[in-house]
């Protein structure tokens, strides 16, 4: 049977014993090392008999908070795999000078820098966006969960899918070597005939009908379901900024399906969108992928702004300057987010009008980003500032990202693009408002938000000490590149001649050294604080003294965030019940209405994943087994209508007694 | 559960009485309502690609060589009646008739079904021309924006099948209610995006 190569072929398609790296070294020592781990995991949750809490408690949740922070840590776990193809490939840089080849071979570095690019948008940056959007938004608009818990399960474990996809192109095969966003003719069959391109078509796919529906989901939550008296312009900000990446998000994600779609035939029917010959156009792959691409980087920064604002209004407690502006703003940029995407490519030859137009209107899209800053400006004028961990993270974040903006203005001039096109300034820039914008509003919202989820507060010597080694490191990795790239560096390089260059690849990789330092302080953050669990409890609910309605409930939150929806009279609706004096129901209380958890969403994600692996290996039978058992067991899902329950009302009474007495402890003891 | 428009007494801070955990009928409508513009998005796509590649025949056949518009006329009744069908299937729905309501999604279903098969031999009989996708840039993206209009309508078709037997089991309950609402929304929409087709590629590509 195994010297039939035809059978063999048709069971396991392209798949054979060579697909396995085992002559790459790098990574032959990272799998042991990962399935060391993983079996170490695996052994631990087995041990301590914590597989049937796991799945009943959390894997089967349809509780938007415990899926929110499911997304967190899918977030930071993407994030040290990201991190090491970085340091990966600085390291690589700052070694590959006079004749010397380094220590990756172009086949590796070239998948490395595709995936770390990959990883970080989309499993790393997207997951901790939609975690944190997961997690407050519904606490925020005083609602009990979101429009359909059960769609927002599915959509995480479609994330999931994706990013375990990614994962598994890592041991099994090999990754795109086509940089992220995977342009043709590289990308089509003819010069990527291998599975590389086939495991991030498949990997985005499945992880973008995931975004796609909690988009969906989100606008609808936002829309439909906040509490009473709640208007739109008194939304919290946060919440706006969701509304605006979550409309994003779902006029965007689309194209991008369509687009790896279109690729995707390319690559496996034989059609002629984006090829040189039969009437082709690859120019026209560029031009939609960033139609995508560009309201992408919105959908990330967004949110992280709408988190500074939430944290410099709560910690120099005041009322966020200028929030109608703020608003505005926010969906001028939203508007504007299409309107720019051509400048990715003015050197494709467009022309002087059209890259003028384009121009043009990535330059405006400074002037409300502007706005916001000086709105922060003011909110902390006169304020009584607390420097606390995410004020800190606020505070470095405006000194990172207007450099960031700035240097991007410049990139906005097309003529200096020309010049600037392709070259390091270009990685230092977008690294700027991404780890600058995204990553430290991020670490903002996960540092304040962090005691409303667990209970605790996370430890602030440790916090404080990733805080100091994430931005210096972020301004020795990257400084330098931006003289590289004045000087003349092109991305993506893995050898050097110019022995001069060597020493800012050198201060880059210091940098990254230091960042790593951070990553590890704040694991270490993490670790601590749940050691010192005690000492770090806040049995308030409300640690940082807040302003909107996730502070006016417990941390955690019960199941059902409050026990009576609450009614809205202002725009720092807690602050409005502080202030007027508000008495927190203890009777009266009522059944629950809520959804019931339910596995179909792990299910239908794993069949997924499994379609996936079986058209990236050509495995046609197992794809048509796969794609008829998604459907038939999606179908199958839609005739169970027994999907809710009631809390009873002595539960909800238990829980709230708790609470009460809680209460009441804190303030016999502040 | 969406009431931030209510006026309240002013001192008052939360609901005494509750509506409980809303996955609510309008919020359906609105959700699904959003997932198909989002869906109006892809398709949108294939259209601006039809419209750039539309005209590379790359030395191959071109829209006047191929399309018989009789026969998409046809195809093009077939659609349009079984959304009318659909609409009277809904009327029977808000009358609370499940049968005569059956009877309208059958015949919709064969409509439909009528509309697939003429595609499907329409598209047979270019292939067998040697109008393949893989021909020219115009064939690939008129396969493409023609093959995915079909492919919804094939899921739509397999949607009502599962609806109605799920309206056989318990009736028209509010859920089944509900379902046949985003069906009917699903399928007039398809109608939507098949009148831009038949426009753009096959009226305006027997003008080229």
């Amino acid at each position: 049977m195994f010297d039939n190569p035809a059978l063999l072929k048709a069971i396991f398609g392209r798949l054979t014993l060579e697909s396995l790296p085992l002559h790459e070294p790098i990574v032959v020592a990272t799998f042991v090392v990962v399935a060391l781990g993983g079996i170490a995991l695996v052994g631990a949750l087995t041990y301590f008999k914590l597989w049937g809490y796991l799945w009943r408690e959390w894997f089967t949740s349809v509780d938007h908070k415990r899926i929110g922070v499911m997304y967190i840590v899918l977030g930071i776990v993407m994030l040290l795999r990201g991190f090491s193809d970085a340091i990966m490939m600085r390291l690589q840089q700052a070694m590959a000078f006079g004749g010397s080849e380094g220590y990756l071979n172009s086949h590796h570095y070239d998948q490395i820098f595709t995936a770390h690019g990959v990883i970080m948008i989309f499993f790393v940056a997207m997951p901790l966006v939609t975690g944190l959007m997961n997690f407050v938004v519904p606490l925020q608009i005083g609602a009990r969960d979101v429009s359909f818990p059960f769609l927002n399960n599915f959509s995480f474990w479609m994330t999931v899918g994706g990013a375990v996809i990614v994962m598994m192109s890592l041991f099994v095969g090999e990754f795109a070597r086509t940089g992220w966003l995977a342009y043709p003719p590289l990308s089509g069959i003819g010069y990527s005939p291998d599975v590389g391109v086939d495991y991030y078509i498949w990997a985005l796919q499945v992880a973008g009908v995931g975004t796609l529906l909690s988009g969906v989901n989100l606008v609808c939550t936002i829309v439909k379901m906040r509490a009473p008296g709640m208007t739109m312009m008194r939304m919290p900000i946060f919440t706006w900024t969701a509304l605006c990446t979550n409309v994003l998000i779902v006029a965007a994600f689309p194209v991008l399906t369509a687009v790896l779609a279109l690729l995707a035939l390319d690559r496996y029917v034989g059609t002629n969108f984006f090829t040189n010959d039969f009437g082709g156009n690859p120019m026209m792959y560029v031009n939609l992928i960033w139609i995508w691409g560009h309201p992408e980087v919105y959908i990330l920064i967004l949110p992280a702004f709408g988190i500074f604002s939430e944290v410099t209004s709560a910690f120099c407690g005041k009322r966020l300057f200028g929030y109608t502006s703020m608003v505005y703003a926010t969906i001028v940029i939203t508007i504007l987010s299409y309107l720019v995407w051509l400048h990715h490519f003015f050197t494709m030859g467009s022309g002087a009008s059209v890259n003028s137009f384009f121009g043009i209107t990535t330059m405006i899209i400074s002037i409300p980003t502007g706005a916001k800053i000086f709105n922060w400006l003011f909110t902390m004028y006169r304020g009584r500032i607390r420097f606390e961990l995410p004020m800190m993270w606020t505070v470095a974040f405006m000194l990172t990202f207007v450099v960031g903006g700035m240097t991007g203005v410049l990139l906005a001039v097309p003529p200096a693009d020309f010049v600037l096109h392709n070259s390091l300034f270009l990685v230092a820039h977008f690294h700027n408002v991404i780890i600058g914008g995204v990553l430290f509003g991020l670490f903002a919202g996960i540092s304040y938000w962090f005691p409303k989820a667990f209970g605790f507060r996370l430890d602030p010597f440790w916090g404080k000490m990733s805080f100091w080694f994430w931005v210096v490191g972020f301004w020795f990795a990257f400084m330098p590149l931006y003289i590289l790239g004045l000087m003349g560096v092109t991305r993506r390089l893995r050898t050097f001649e110019d022995p001069s260059l060597q020493i800012w690849f050198i201060i880059a990789a210091f940098g990254a050294f230091l960042i790593l330092l951070g990553i590890l302080s704040f694991l270490i953050q993490i670790f601590v604080s749940v050691r010192r669990r005690e000492q770090l409890r806040d049995d308030t609910g409300d640690p940082w003294d807040g302003r909107t309605l996730e502070w006016a409930t417990s941390s955690p939150p019960p199941a059902y965030n409050f026990a009576f929806t609450p009614v809205v009279h202002d725009l720092d609706a807690w602050t409005d019940m502080k202030n007027r004096g508000y008495q927190r129901p203890l009777t009266g209380f009522r059944d629950i209405h809520m959804p019931r958890n339910t596995g179909a969403g792990v299910v239908l994600a794993g069949l997924s994943v499994v379609l996936a692996m079986a058209l990236i290996w050509y495995i046609w039978w197992l794809a048509i087994v796969s794609f008829v058992a998604l459907i038939g067991y999606a179908i199958a899902h839609t005739f169970n209508y027994d999907r809710d329950f009631h809390i009873p009302s002595s539960d909800v009474t238990r829980v709230e007694d708790e609470r009460t007495r809680l209460l009441a402890a804190t303030s016999q003891a502040g | 559960m969406a009431h931030a428009d209510t006026v309240i007494d002013d001192t008052v801070f939360h609901l005494e009485d509750d509506h409980g955990h809303a996955e609510s009928g309008s919020s359906t409508m609105l959700g699904f309502w959003i997932y198909l513009m989002s869906d109006c998005l892809i398709f949108a796509m294939l259209f601006a690609v039809y419209g750039v590649l539309g005209g590379n025949y790359a030395a191959g056949p071109a829209p006047k060589d191929l399309f018989d518009l009789p026969l998409v006329a046809l195809n093009t009744t077939m659609l349009l009646l079984s959304s009318i069908t659909y609409g009277f299937a809904m009327l029977e729905m808000a009358k609370g008739r499940v049968k005569p309501m059956q009877v309208w999604l059958v015949i919709t279903g064969l409509f439909g079904l009528a509309f697939l098969s003429i595609e499907l031999y329409e598209f047979a009989h270019f292939i067998h021309e040697g109008a393949t996708p893989q021909r020219s840039g115009f064939l690939s993206s008129f396969f493409t924006l023609v093959g995915t209009h079909g492919l919804h309508v094939t899921f739509g078709l397999i949607w009502l099948v599962v609806l109605m037997v799920q309206v056989s089991r318990h009736g028209l309950i509010a859920a089944n209610q509900r379902r046949l609402m985003c069906l009917s929304m699903f399928w007039h929409f398809l109608d939507v995006i098949w009148i831009g087709v038949f426009t753009f590629v096959y009226l305006m590509g027997m003008l080229r």
